[in-house]
């Protein structure tokens, strides 16, 4: 009886210091962008110039990079994303191509950042270089537009897992009476899937653009690394983890060092409502799917 | 007059608001097969399961009166030692997956991390299996895990794992449902080695097997007991209308 | 009949459509996989893993240094996350109340924290503090990473459990914390070592976490307080330098580090099968 008070008090202070480490997660970025809280004030959200010599530090470059790029890629994603949760769940849910392509896109999933980034840098840069000049562009090849195309491949085994469990929920009955009724595959697909999984998908989409925010290397290496606001989605640029992982270590003043945490404190806020909201909604869905059922 | 082991006393059990048995009296002989019947849903799981505490284990669990085990209530008693004094075999076979036959046989040692020499064990294992009638089937692969045998042979492990902690009671909820028909009998003939040592409940809603191993039957339905007796009278004589309706298939 | 005939095209359309996509969508991951090997496979020789990288313009140098910092950060990371991890799964798959629901919510968004933010949180707890870089801060920052991903497959591990198995345990007299360690935990233990192993191969690519913590180091260390490289880390530095000898190294490390990360994969889906415990 002792013995499993201890393990019930062992448990919960397990559960205890996970929820404690999320909450000095948020005191400490906090703490730690004080100083340029203080000194900056709203210019951090409202200039439009990062200069860490001149000690001018806005995120609305950033923010802007970070905006563009992860908008883009889901643009990018999400077409291929939903082929392959349909191709998974609806056309060949069993068998050798269903069974195939699943692998591939957990090894997809599995591809470190780094190696993703170093593709892009050889491999998306020199292509985008040349699309850049037949447009009549000037020919960086590292910018906005190559980040998107690299974190569009990243994110897609991602969104194509979440929106294959949300068709999945689908009742079978509602499927099978539509098939009765006469419809074809696409007719199925476009009246009763795609409508009954709209809210489970567009929670993907949440959870996936969270994703895509906050990741850093494969962006690093391939968006041009500039602080200036982006002119158009071919412009070099920098999001809020790239110029972190680019200037933390060099950050030699500590105004610096302290906007850059704090821009860390803003992905960090960006992100947590992202998700959050898209575990709200995947939440809700469960329940009401129990109670349709 | 025979010995009582067991005495069920005004006995109330259920779930939340609802109870399912109701005013249960009955007393338990030593020595002795007591079969539990009735139609599904009666409460005879439910009633086994209050004997050893184990339908405390789920969270809506609720129940009153009293259960007497050698005179006290097993109320006062830690649900864990009394456990060991009233011993279960399940419907479902379920032996222990990460554990071999032999780890199976002595696991309510080593769950309880009670230490044995290397011969007690041996001992112990030989001597469970053997009443469970299975030593000559598995003496020669005993370090193989347990879920490879077939269903009758896993239950009669579950069994032989059962007796190992030498409990004065074994009870047992419907233990051939999941078998066959020869592993049935294997395990029909088992209950009637196994009585001079132990006493039984055994759960069946199968009328003739209640009549066939059991010494003593009590009938429930809808949560009440509706007749209780030596098995031959209640097979042959029953004092209630119900109880002849359902022995004689005209009822559910 | 026209329109069935139009209804039947559009839908022969959709599905080649679909199939199209996504076949499509897997091009990147073979143009990754054959950009790897054909750049990776002529720096790697056995001198490559045994001889530490050396200064632009030489000829040869390998990544042992990068090799035993990953395997360094590795362990430092599991031994961190473990415990913590195993207990707060037990915790969310056994009790089911309104700390345990908020607490389920709060894993998922620790796992979303972006790793740039894990890697700024082990500078502030642990470089700050102890006034360098290090294996140990870069070990903290990939345990983080795992934690949520440890908790999330114990818990879904130790849910497949069938009750039968825990009323076998009670049966017997066991009590609750042996019954949990004892019987449940080892028959969830080959899902959960799954989880770990995947977990492993997640972190082991990461580099962002590590850039300010671990920080890289050319020199080889074995101390846990001194810097130490990992090959993500090496593959960066070495990806963006303009040195072409320096970025043969690159592309060597990316295929053994890319070998390594699907070797993981592959051990789990077949051990998968050979854990999976029958009921």
């Amino acid at each position: 009886m002792n013995a499993d008070k201890i393990f019930k008090l062992a448990l919960y202070t397990a559960g205890l210091f996970i929820a404690l480490l999320l909450a000095l997660a948020f005191a400490s970025l906090l703490y730690n962008s004080f100083p340029a809280i203080k000194q900056l004030g709203w210019h951090f959200l409202a200039g439009k110039e990062w200069n860490p010599v001149t000690e001018k530090f806005s995120a609305v470059p950033f923010a802007a990079g970070t905006l563009l790029t992860s908008i883009l890629a889901l643009l990018i994603s999400l077409p291929f994303s939903l082929a392959i949760a349909l191709f998974l769940s609806e056309y060949y849910p069993e068998g050798f191509a269903g069974r195939a392509i699943n692998y591939m896109t957990d090894l997809l999933a599995g591809i470190p950042s780094v190696i993703f980034g170093f593709w892009g840098l050889f491999f998306l840069v020199p292509l985008v270089r040349k699309l850049e000049i037949k447009f009549g562009v000037l020919p960086y090849g590292a910018g906005i537009f190559t980040a998107s195309l690299v974190l569009a491949v990243m994110i897609i085994p991602y969104t194509s897992s979440i929106s294959r469990e949300v068709m999945k929920v689908v009742p079978r009955d509602l499927k099978e009476a539509a098939y009765a009724l006469g419809a074809t595959k696409y007719e199925v697909i476009k009246k009763v899937i795609l409508p009954c999984a709209a809210s489970g998908i567009s929670a993907g989409i949440l959870l996936s653009f969270g994703r895509a925010l906050g990741e850093t290397m494969a962006v690093t290496m391939v968006i041009g690394n500039s602080n200036f606001l982006p002119k158009n989605i071919f412009s070099p640029s920098n999001t809020i983890a790239s110029v972190i992982a680019n200037e933390f270590t060099e950050a030699t003043k500590n105004i610096h060092l302290s906007a850059l945490i704090e821009l860390g404190l803003l992905l960090f806020i960006i992100t947590f409502a992202v998700n959050l909201a898209g575990h709200f909604i995947i939440k809700k869905l469960a329940v009401n799917g129990k109670n349709n059922i | 007059m025979e010995n009582k082991i067991l005495e069920i006393k005004n006995f109330y059990a259920g779930f939340g608001k609802k109870w399912i048995l109701r005013n249960i009296n009955l007393a338990i002989y030593k020595n002795k097969v007591t079969a539990v019947m009735g139609p599904s849903g009666c409460g005879k799981t439910t009633l086994v399961r209050c004997i050893n505490r184990l339908h405390e284990i789920s969270p809506q669990a609720v129940y009153k009166g009293d259960i007497l085990l050698d005179e006290k209530s097993i109320f006062s008693v830690q649900p864990v030692k009394l456990r060991r004094k009233v011993g279960m075999v399940f419907q479902r076979p379920n032996p222990f997956p990460a554990m071999n036959i032999y780890d199976n046989v002595i696991s309510g040692y080593i769950l309880n991390g009670i230490k044995l020499s290397r011969r007690e064990k041996d001992r112990i294992v030989e001597e469970s299996l053997k009443r469970a009638y299975l030593w000559k089937e598995v003496k020669n692969e005993l370090f193989k895990k347990g879920t490879f045998l077939s269903g009758g042979q896993q239950q009669r492990l579950c069994i032989a794992r059962a007796l190992a902690v030498e409990p004065e009671i074994l009870l047992m909820d419907e233990p051939a449902s999941a078998l066959d028909p020869t592993a049935t009998l294997k395990i029909e003939e088992l209950i009637q080695g196994l009585k001079k040592k132990y006493t039984i409940i055994i759960v069946t809603h199968n009328m003739q097997q209640a009549a066939r191993i059991s010494d003593y039957t009590a009938f429930l339905m809808l949560g009440e007991l509706v007749e209780y007796d030596e098995t031959n009278r209640m097979f042959t004589r029953p004092s209630k209308k119900v109880t002849e309706d359902y022995i004689t298939g005209r009822f559910g | 009949m026209g329109k069935i005939t139009f209804r039947i095209y559009k839908d022969r359309a959709f599905k080649i459509a679909v199939c199209t996509l996504s076949m499509l969508s897997l091009i990147p991951l073979f143009l990754i996989i054959i950009q790897v090997i054909l750049k990776g496979a002529s720096a790697i020789n056995w001198h490559f893993f045994t001889h530490l990288p050396l200064p632009p313009g030489e000829p040869g140098g390998g990544i042992l240094n990068a090799l035993l910092g990953t395997f360094m950060l590795i362990i430092i990371a599991v031994i961190l996350s473990l415990p913590l991890g195993v207990l707060t799964g037990i915790l969310l798959s056994e009790i089911d109340n309104k700390f345990t629901a908020s607490l389920r919510i709060l894993v998922n968004l620790l796992q979303g924290i972006p790793s740039i933010v894990i890697g700024i949180l082990a500078y502030i707890w642990i470089v700050v503090p102890l006034r360098h870089f290090s294996a140990f801060s870069g070990g903290v920052a990939l345990g983080l990473m795992m934690l949520p991903m440890i908790i999330k497959s114990v818990e879904e591990t130790m849910k497949l459990i069938p009750l039968s198995l825990k009323e076998a345990s009670f049966a017997l007299g066991v009590n609750y914390t042996r019954t949990i360690l004892k019987v449940i935990l080892p028959a969830a233990a080959g899902g959960m070592a799954s989880g770990i192993i995947i977990g492993i191969s997640r972190i082991a690519g990461e580099t962002a976490p590590l850039l300010f913590t671990a920080f890289g180091n050319p020199f080889l260390n074995l101390n846990p307080l001194k810097p130490v490289d990992s090959l993500p880390l090496l593959i960066f530095n070495y990806a963006m330098s303009p040195y072409a000898g320096w970025q043969r190294i690159a592309w060597g490390a990316s295929l053994v580090l890319v070998g390594f990360v699907f070797l993981l994969n592959v051990v789990v889906k077949t051990l998968a099968e050979r854990w999976k415990i029958k009921f």
